[in-house]
Formats: C-alpha cells, structure tokens, sequence
C-alpha cells in the first residue's frame, strides 16, 4: 500500500454512524458488480438502482460520521482509506453475490431488518440520524419488496429455483445474528434515544421471514448458532478482496483530486 | 418474460405490396408526418428501422460492458454513483429501444437471440478496452457526444416510437456527455500524471470516435433509402465533420492535442482531419478488435447464467395464473 490508511476516533456515535455506513457501501458495491451482467435488463435495473440507493445511504452516513468525529476526515477517506480490520460492516452483506438466488437471499435479510430499523430510527433524538432515517426507510421498503418478491418466485418457480433459494437461506443464516447484537457503546447511545434496540425488532422481523418463506415454500434453518466479528473488524476473507478493488484509485494515486 | 406473442415469423409481402399504398406511405413521409405502429408502411421500411432499432439497443446493452468495468473502482463515491447511475441509464435505453423495436413485429427475445448468435451488430466502438479512469470521462465527452450527434436528428425521425425514444434517450446522453467532460476538466487541471491519462485515453479513443459515424458517404449502403424514409436526415460525413468542429474546441479548452497532426482548420472554419484508418473499423467490424470476443462472452455468459432465474420467473407466473384462474372457478 502506497498510502497509510486513516486514524478514526471511534467515539460511540461515530463508530455506530460508521457501521451503517460500511453496511450500505459494502452492499451497495457487492450489487453494483452485476450491473451488465444480471439474468434479465430489469435486474440489471432494479440491483443497480438499490445499489444506487445504499451508496447514497452510506455518503450521509460517512460524512455524519465525520462530522461527528470532527477531525480532517471526510466520505472518501473513510470509504477508501481504511483497512479491513478498520471496517465495521455486518458480515452479512460482504458476502460474495454467489448465484441470483444468493444474492436475492442476502438482500432479503438485510433489507428485511433494514425496513424496520430505518423505521425504528425517524424517532431517533438525533436529528441527523433521524432524517437519514426518513430517506433511508422510504428506500428500503422498495428493497424488501423487491427481494420479497423474488424469494417467493425463485422458492415457489423450479425445482431448480427452489434448491438454489433454500440453500442460500441456508448459506446466509448464520449471519443474520449480527443484525440484533449491540455493545455497551450501543447500550448508551439506546438509553440516550439516538439509537434504538434493534432487539426489538427481532419477532416483526421474524413474522415478516416466516410469512415470505411460507409462500415461497421455503423453510428458515432452525440451526440458531450465528456468526459475528464483522461490527469489530473481525471479517471474512471476502472483505480484503472487495476493498482492494473498491480502493485501488486512492491507493495508487494518493491524495489527488478526481 | 418477452413478449412471446411477437414470436411469429414476418410474410414477406414485398411482391404484393400496392403501388398506391406506397405512394402515400411516401406522400406522408415528405409531409413530415409520423408513422406509427398500426399504420401501413413498406416490408423494406420496416426491416431496416428493426435493424437499426435493434442494433441501437443492442448497442446499448453491450455499452454497459466498458464503463461497468470501472463501477467498483471509480475513486470517489460521488463518481462511483454517477457512473453507475449513468450506466443503469444506458440499460433504460437499451430496455426502451428494444420495446420501440416491439412495435415492429420482433421480440426483444428474438433480436437478443440474433445479438448473441452474432447475426445482428452493435456499435463496434464497445470493442475497445476501458484501461484507466480517464477511458470513463472520455467515453462520457466522446463516445456520448459522437451519439448524441448521430441522435438528435433521430428525434425527427419519420418512425414515431423511434422518435419519441430519441427524445428521452438524447437528454439523458447529453447529461453524460456533460458528466464525462467534467471529468476530463478535473483530471486536465490535476497532477501531471492525470493529465498525462487523459490525453493517453484522448489518443487510444479519437481514431475509433470517428469511425462511429460510419463508412464515409461514397461506400455507405443504407443512407439512399434511410434518406428517403427519412429516417437519416444527415450523411456519416456531415455528421463527422459537425462533431469535429464541435470537439477540437472542447480539447483546446481542456489543454488535450488531438491525436492528428494533419489537422488544419479551413478558410470556412471547419476543422479537417486526416484519412481515417478504415481497415480497422472492418476489422473491428469483423470481430478484430480488442474486446469483441470478451463482450459477447460476458453477454452470453449472463444470457446463460440467467436462464434457470428466467425460467422460474416464468413458472412461478404460470403457476399464480392457473390458481387464480382455479379460484376463480370455485
């Protein structure tokens, strides 16, 4: 690396800002690699479109957190100057896009819980959150629906469908655990009304689960054993990968203007 | 998922058709009306607006391809949201011409199929390599604005749906036209080393810009009847020369030297460049060129990989309808 990556003061607000931001960037890329080169134009669309919106989601984020953390840091050097121990995203969503049926899946629990945490969020005593909020639940009630919709096509279409459905729900549900855990950071910024208990939301976003398996005739693993590290920058191997590329231009050419 | 109905092989009623109808096919035409999907027009009218239709869109799809190659390492996230936002723009003309060409009698399946068969063509400017950022904002000044040259007068082309769609298409080039200038404007006032990678993508895209206005006049097959039809309303060559004068100012602007050194400007202004390499637009054409096997590798690859997503698309919709219509029954 020709750069050095970035020092973030990770008070609590702006590591809890910070890993909303990372979740979405990292999504957001992850879709954005199908762009030309999705199974119909309408997905080539739709993927880019979310995508578009989650990107959106993290250049707030990102640059709330800056200015919550108030040093010299801004959208892009927290996006392309950190390291893979440096980000805080689930990791749910750095998961590779697989086949149309893994990456439906992965977007259908995130975007499951993300409807209800927006949501959850317009009440936040942050204002800033809050707003973020208001945009980024309007965006991702598109997303559930759209991801919903697929499930139920790809579980209740092929035999072929359904076995590739089911064995990504099965790949992608020891991630989903991630979602609802909070650290004692979190736990002040709860008390404080700026964040919310995503605990809280665990049963609606089970209900909302169960109802879509159901109609696509699929079934949620009952294995409740669940895989974390990705909110303290412990990843999986895909992170590294996907960041060299993501950051390649600010690695190579430092410090320059694009 | 496409229009299956569309499906049906298309008579070939040119022997038959009547003197008279085509007489007033042309009448309309000279009086600047549209003709729309329903009305009557010449089998050869609406053979040549299919392949031209269809071949823009395919143009469309595959152009995804270069700058899509760049979308996960655009260096900023407000450049990575623009060229992804752009790009999906191109998917929505592609989507939009291949419905403008529907309205012929071909299905977007069937002229996907002759794409990925290799029966039907598609700009061959997609044939060359995006090796550096600076390919992006060049393909934004350049490739977008050669288009949107070759487009305008589409707008009043004699084929309504095809003239309505250019209308669409053409503001949103001239978005991305803009977009990939700025580009160019911020790497020319940059370090040395990003000025020096945008007149390497300069030099690499001239040559091949040019060569997308087509053969020059003298040997070009279609622009009679297009002309006629009016559904060309300028030659490849006036096109050419009317991006030209509008380009070399662009570059002078950005401090770039255009990669001619036998360009002068002539006493009416026009800037006259040298004789374009044309065995390389046929090579190019004729599947030579640098990228054409790795474009229809990726076309057909998610062509393939889709197929099962298609399927259960379609089985899943047959499956709601015989419920419904079971419900219904009771």
């Amino acid at each position: 690396m020709s750069v050095a990556n970035i020092r973030v003061a990770e008070t609590p607000l702006v590591l809890y800002a910070l890993r909303r931001a990372d979740d979405a960037l990292i999504l957001g890329h992850r879709l954005s690699e199908w762009c030309g080169h999705a199974p119909m134009l309408e997905e080539d669309m739709a993927l880019s479109n979310i995508a578009l919106d989650l990107i959106g989601q993290a250049r707030e984020l990102y640059t709330y957190a800056a200015k919550a953390e108030g040093m010299e840091n801004d959208e892009d050097k927290l996006a392309y100057l950190r390291d893979v121990r440096q980000y805080r995203n689930l990791l749910l969503v750095e998961q590779p896009n697989g086949d149309f049926a893994q990456t439906l899946v992965r977007q259908f629990l995130y975007s499951s819980f993300a409807d209800l945490y927006w949501r959850a969020m317009m009440a936040s005593r942050d204002t800033t959150l809050a707003a973020i909020a208001a945009k980024s639940e309007k965006e991702s009630a598109y997303h559930l629906r759209h991801a919903s919709e697929w499930i139920i096509r790809l579980g209740d279409g092929t035999d072929e469908s359904h076995a590739r459905a089911q064995g990504a729900i099965d790949h992608l549900w020891a991630f989903t655990g991630e979602m609802f855990a909070v650290d004692d950071g979190e736990r002040a910024l709860i008390h404080a009304g700026i964040a919310i208990d995503p605990a809280t939301l665990r049963g609606r976003w089970l209900t909302t689960l169960s109802d879509i398996t159901r109609e696509a005739t699929l079934t949620l693993p009952q294995n409740d054993w669940m895989q974390q590290g990705g909110r303290s920058g412990r990843h999986s191997e895909h992170l590294g990968h996907l960041l060299s590329e993501l950051q390649s231009m600010q690695r190579t050419f430092p410090g320059l203007t694009w | 998922m496409y229009t299956q109905a569309l499906n049906m092989a298309e008579t070939d009623d040119r022997g038959l058709e009547d003197a008279t109808k085509a007489a007033q096919f042309q009448a309309r035409i000279d009086a600047e009306e549209r003709i729309e999907p329903n009305d009557w027009m010449p089998a050869a009218y609406r053979k040549t607006l299919t392949r031209q239709i269809s071949q823009h869109a395919h143009s469309e799809i595959v152009g995804m391809l270069p700058e899509g190659n760049w979308i996960t390492r655009a260096p900023t996230l407000r450049r990575k949201a623009a060229l992804l936002a752009k790009v999906q723009d191109e998917c929505g003309h592609g989507l939009y011409l291949y419905a403008a060409a529907e309205t012929l009698g071909s299905s977007r399946e069937e002229l996907v199929d002759a794409m990925l068969a290799g029966k039907a063509k598609y700009s061959s400017i997609f044939n060359y390599p995006t090796l550096t950022w600076a390919d992006i904002g060049t393909i934004g000044w350049l490739v977008d604005g050669a288009a949107i040259m070759n487009q305008i007068p589409l707008c009043r082309c004699s084929y309504g749906p095809y003239a309505r769609a250019m209308i669409r298409v053409c503001k949103e080039e001239s978005f991305h036209q803009r977009q990939g200038y700025e580009i160019m404007v911020t790497l020319c006032r940059g370090s040395g080393e990003q000025k020096a990678m945008a007149q390497d993508a300069l030099n690499r895209w001239w040559w091949p810009v040019l060569m997308m206005f087509g053969p020059p006049d003298a040997t070009s097959q279609h622009s009679d009847t297009s002309t006629k039809w009016k559904i060309k309303r300028f030659s490849n060559d006036e096109l050419r020369q009317k991006f030209v004068d509008a380009t070399v100012p662009q570059a002078q602007y950005l401090g770039l030297t255009i990669p001619d050194p036998g360009m002068v400007q002539d006493a009416e202004g026009h800037w006259r460049y040298s004789e374009i390499d044309w065995t390389e637009f046929k090579q190019v054409l004729a599947g030579n060129g640098p990228c054409n096997r790795d474009r229809m590798a990726a076309r057909r690859k998610a062509h393939e990989e889709g197929a099962w997503v298609r399927e259960a698309a379609a089985t899943y919709a047959a499956k709601r309808a015989q419920r419904q219509t079971a419900q219904a029954a009771e």
